[in-house]
């Protein structure tokens, strides 16, 4: 593909140079006989396997993983590793999954062998500093959010929903309060909040945004009756959007009978500013792998503790983390508890990491941190609405462009935009969400962000508008310089491989 | 210390060029009466060297013990070149592939992650990873529930208390509850009184192997019995022993969910761990996460892509098949470079390694006074229950002044139908030097 001297994405889309077009998988890599990192066999004295365990017990043929050397295996995912794009090599502005940068720092605390080591089943006098760990997040934690109890068990911010929505089932439950079976949401919301909703057993409402993007309080008044249990209110919303209203909001519900959530996925606008638990919210949960800079992991692991007022904490998962004196212990009678949403305790390995985080940047930096997010989406914001309008207006830490009128003008899709951008050496926002807006861009830099990273991201993006009206063709061929060019999704559906095929499959064998 | 990039007068020049005076003003939207009045109640900021030091501090307080502990999480040896892997900058610090075209290493390692499930296991299809294996039997509970079109979940009462509590809030939440088989005298469930348990309601049964208590349930004639009453089987298997027995799937299960924690991923105090989900292919559109497959680009090249998206939450909404967004997908890929690199015969040498450990163990605390084989007639692999005169509390206690993990607790499970005793487990690090001292201290 030819490409023009003032193409910027000629130099931030230089090609890797793999040797074939496409990495073979690491079965096809393997050979017979091979043998990898060697496992110590036994120094005690041995029996035979075959008179211990019965035939009908036993494998007649082995897995077919991979026979390889050591440094073959290193090679095959160090050269897969390179198609990836990351946040260390530009930005990675996905909206509401606040991609900033991991400190390296947290990689090194949360691998010491105290913590790395530790058996979940320790007994509590021998697992002392992990406990500890666990309490002071917990309480630093409920600080940043107004509220004065926490669990740190949901692994993930859908499961902080999960828990929240069963808390509202418990507390309801609790008071024989047993007709209420409506959650609602506004039509802004994450898809994880109806899909919560629904499983936990409750009937999701849905409620229409304003012209503002906010929940208008007129439907909510509309919407609440002695079936509802509660609302999930992401705030700001997806949009961007601080619901200004949210005091009032939370009033109507709570005289309605029911409970307010806070999906507080989008956190990084305001800690440090404001708190949910000041707002009126009962409970919310943070993403540590967000707001607390722990690393996505190309799709986590992440954790979502839930914080909560006084009147739901004996419905909180089982077991707590409690202090008592100089001793912390695990605290497993609590007859109320909604149950376990993990095996074990959530993901403690990314409490050490946003432990870590937090205690660095101190009362101080949690501010600092919302007020440069908001800082840096502002200057963005304002550099790129001339060519993609915000129909909101500009969000606090992300906002929401539309490629509408570029679709119109030029028949320029935002999905091409996206792969475009691509070829200028960065991510994609999140695309086609939110709902409310159509060919959504929906675009968080976070703070960590430079303003020339920022700057170059701008021109990356007013460069394309320019170029799908000069040369639409190439906007929509795109990407150009991936290690792969666009996919074919429809035939991946159609003709389904979602695993390996060997040769003795093939043979029939 | 802040990780924001700014000097004083880049936000200067940035407050500027938006046109506003202070950043201040940026919050105009939220209320006065709700914005902070001072400081938050925090510590004060820390350099990176003392963040260092205090969680160091932390981690010590933490005692180091050779551990004889399972119950799901198990020590096994990582190998350096997991964690050299995992630490790339491109795996770490990348997202869900949203953007296939510049995720192709991410796809493609969770096609190659679901392919070696599939392979364990003896099923037709796996997905990206579910949070932990409790949570991955939760989801296959009420997947069965959605593919059967029936509510009745039966337990047996030879499942890990965990995973149990897990699938029963899970069910709590629909306003159900689980239905339990209790194991027979042996340790193990009886299949006739499976037969007994299902009927035309029964959406699917659970079943762990090897369970618990580290023994070989029937798989094959449970399976039949819930066949015959049109149920699914779920097994929950432990991944290593795995490499020694016939696959769940070879015996006729549905749905095999796993802990994937000992391949390749720290014990991390039971987290971050990782859930490994499989299934038959009939049921792939009710599965629940993430799943990648193959395809090709424009110029016909192999490709990765996430595949079968409308069953997924962004999409569907409250009609999603689960909830799920965040997997686990850095233990997964831990999980598939452990895999790679012991390989077909080092994985069987982990598992064989464990197990004759195990054996040499049992053999001697057979002999041993005040301890008792729960199951002694019973086949296990890796891990066996032992009942003790003494309160295991106690033992604990003793072990780890010197400095061993003398397995779990039994009484530390309300509602386990066993006496009180230890749960013991056996990796390839363990020695016979080592488990003596084990032998010795519980001896007193």
């Amino acid at each position: 593909m030819e490409q023009t001297d003032t193409d910027r994405s000629e130099r931030a889309g230089v090609p890797f140079p793999f040797r074939a077009p496409s990495t073979p998988t690491v079965f096809e890599r393997s050979r017979s006989g091979r043998t990898g990192t060697a496992v110590p066999g036994p120094d005690v004295p041995t029996r035979e396997l075959e008179e211990e365990i019965p035939a009908r017990h036993r494998r007649d043929r082995p897995p077919r993983l991979p026979e390889m050397p050591e440094h073959e295996v290193v090679r095959h995912y160090t050269e897969i590793s390179l198609k990836n794009h990351h946040v260390d090599r530009a930005l990675y502005p996905l909206g509401s999954c606040t991609m900033k940068y991991n400190p390296k720092v947290n990689e090194a605390t949360a691998r010491a062998p105290g913590f790395a080591g530790l058996h979940p089943l320790t007994p509590h006098d021998a697992a002392q500093g992990a406990l500890r760990l666990m309490h002071e997040l917990g309480e630093m934690l409920k600080e940043i959010a107004g509220m004065d109890a926490v669990t740190l068990q949901p692994p993930a911010g859908a499961q902080g929903e999960t828990t929240g929505v069963y808390l509202m089932r418990c507390y309801h439950r609790d008071r024989g309060d047993t007709d209420r079976s409506k959650v609602l949401i506004p039509d802004s919301a994450h898809g994880t909040n109806p899909a919560t909703v629904a499983r936990a057993g409750f009937d999701v409402v849905e409620l229409e945004s304003n012209e503002e993007g906010r929940l208008d309080v007129g439907a909510l008044r509309d919407a609440l009756d002695d079936r509802v249990a509660g609302l999930m209110l992401t705030n700001p919303n997806t949009l961007g959007v601080f619901e200004k209203d949210v005091q009032q909001i939370c009033d109507l519900v709570h005289e309605a009978g029911g409970l307010t959530y806070m999906d507080g996925a989008n956190l990084n606008a305001m800690m440090g500013v404001t708190r949910p638990g000041d707002m009126g919210y009962d409970m919310v949960h943070f993403n540590l792998h967000k707001t607390f800079s722990t690393p996505h992991g190309g799709g986590g692991p992440g954790a979502g503790p839930v914080a909560v007022k006084e009147s739901l904490a004996r419905f909180l998962p089982v077991p707590v983390v409690v202090r008592e004196g100089d001793e912390y212990r695990f605290d497993w009678d609590r007859p109320d508890s909604l149950g376990r949403v993990h095996g074990f305790f959530g993901n403690f390995g990314v409490m050490v990491r946003a432990y870590t985080y937090i205690r660095m940047l101190g009362r101080e930096g949690i501010r600092e941190t919302a007020e440069a997010a908001v800082l840096n989406n502002a200057y963005l914001s304002e550099r790129l609405r001339d060519e993609f309008p915000l129909p909101y207006g500009r969000g606090m830490h992300e906002s929401v462009y539309t490629g509408d009128r570029l679709k119109e003008e030029t028949g320029v899709r935002t999905l091409d935009v996206a792969k475009r951008l691509l070829d200028f050496g960065f991510h994609a926002p999140t695309v086609y969400f939110p709902l409310v807006v159509s060919e959504a861009l929906m675009t968080e830099p976070t703070e960590t962000e430079t303003r020339e990273e920022l700057d170059e991201y701008a021109e990356a993006m007013n460069a394309i508008a320019a170029e799908a009206r000069e040369e639409p063709e190439r906007v929509k061929s795109a990407p150009h310089s991936t290690p792969v060019r666009r996919l074919d999704e429809g035939r991946a559906g159609r003709e389904l491989d979602v695993r390996w095929t060997f040769d003795d499959d093939q043979r029939g064998a | 210390m802040s990780f924001v990039p700014h000097s004083e007068a880049d936000r200067r020049e940035m407050l500027r060029s938006i046109g506003v005076g202070d950043v201040d003003d940026l919050f105009d939207d939220i209320p006065a009466e709700l914005r902070i009045d001072g400081e938050l109640d925090l510590p004060s900021a820390l350099s990176e060297w003392e963040a260092y030091r205090e969680t160091g501090r932390l981690a010590d307080e933490n005692e180091s013990l050779t551990s004889f502990a399972g119950a799901g999480i198990y020590d096994h040896h990582v190998p350096s070149a997991v964690d050299h892997l995992i630490r790339r900058s491109e795996f770490y610090t990348a997202y869900t592939p949203y953007q296939a075209e510049v995720s192709q290493g991410t796809l493609q390692a969770i096609y190659e992650f679901q392919t070696m499930v599939c392979e364990l296991t003896g099923m037709e299809v796996a997905n990206a990873s579910l949070y932990d294996g409790p949570t991955a039997a939760g989801e296959a509970a009420l997947m069965a529930r959605s593919v059967t079109r029936r509510d009745g979940v039966v337990a047996a009462g030879s499942l890990h208390p965990h995973y149990r509590k897990v699938i029963e809030t899970y069910l709590a939440g629909m306003g159900d509850e689980l239905d339990t088989v209790p194991a027979a005298e042996g340790g193990t469930v009886d299949p006739a009184r499976v037969a007994d348990a299902v009927d035309e309601d029964t959406a699917c049964v659970v079943l762990q192997y090897p369970n618990f208590f580290g023994l070989l349930e029937e798989v094959e004639e449970v399976a039949e019995a819930v066949h015959d009453a049109g149920a699914l089987l779920v097994v929950a298997a432990d991944p290593v022993a795995l490499a020694l027995l016939r696959s769940p799937g070879d015996a006729g299960a549905d749905v095999v969910v796993a802990e994937g924690q000992p391949f390749g991923n720290p014990q991390s105090f039971g987290g971050p761990v990782v859930g490994l989900f499989a299934s038959l292919e009939d049921h792939i559109r009710d599965m629940p996460g993430r799943i990648a497959a193959t395809t090709e680009d424009e110029d016909g090249r192999r490709g990765y892509v996430l595949t079968l998206q409308t069953r997924e939450q962004q999409i569907r909404r409250e009609r999603a098949t689960s909830n799920i967004c965040t997997n686990q997908g850095l233990n997964a890929l831990a999980a598939t470079i452990y895999l790679s690199l012991v390989g077909r015969d080092g994985l069987r040498q982990v598992a064989e390694t464990s197990f004759q450990n195990a054996h040499y163990a049992r053999d001697r605390l057979e002999e041993t006074d005040g301890v008792r084989l729960l199951h002694p007639d019973a086949p296990v692999v890796r891990e066996f229950a032992v009942a003790t005169d003494e309160a295991s509390g106690s033992i604990l206690e003793r072990a780890a002044g010197e400095g061993l993990l003398a397995g779990v607790s039994l009484s530390r499970f309300p509602g386990l139908e066993a006496p009180d005793g230890l749960l013991l487990a056996f990796t390839e690090k363990r020695t016979r030097a080592e488990i003596d001292r084990l032998v010795d201290v519980i001896a007193g």
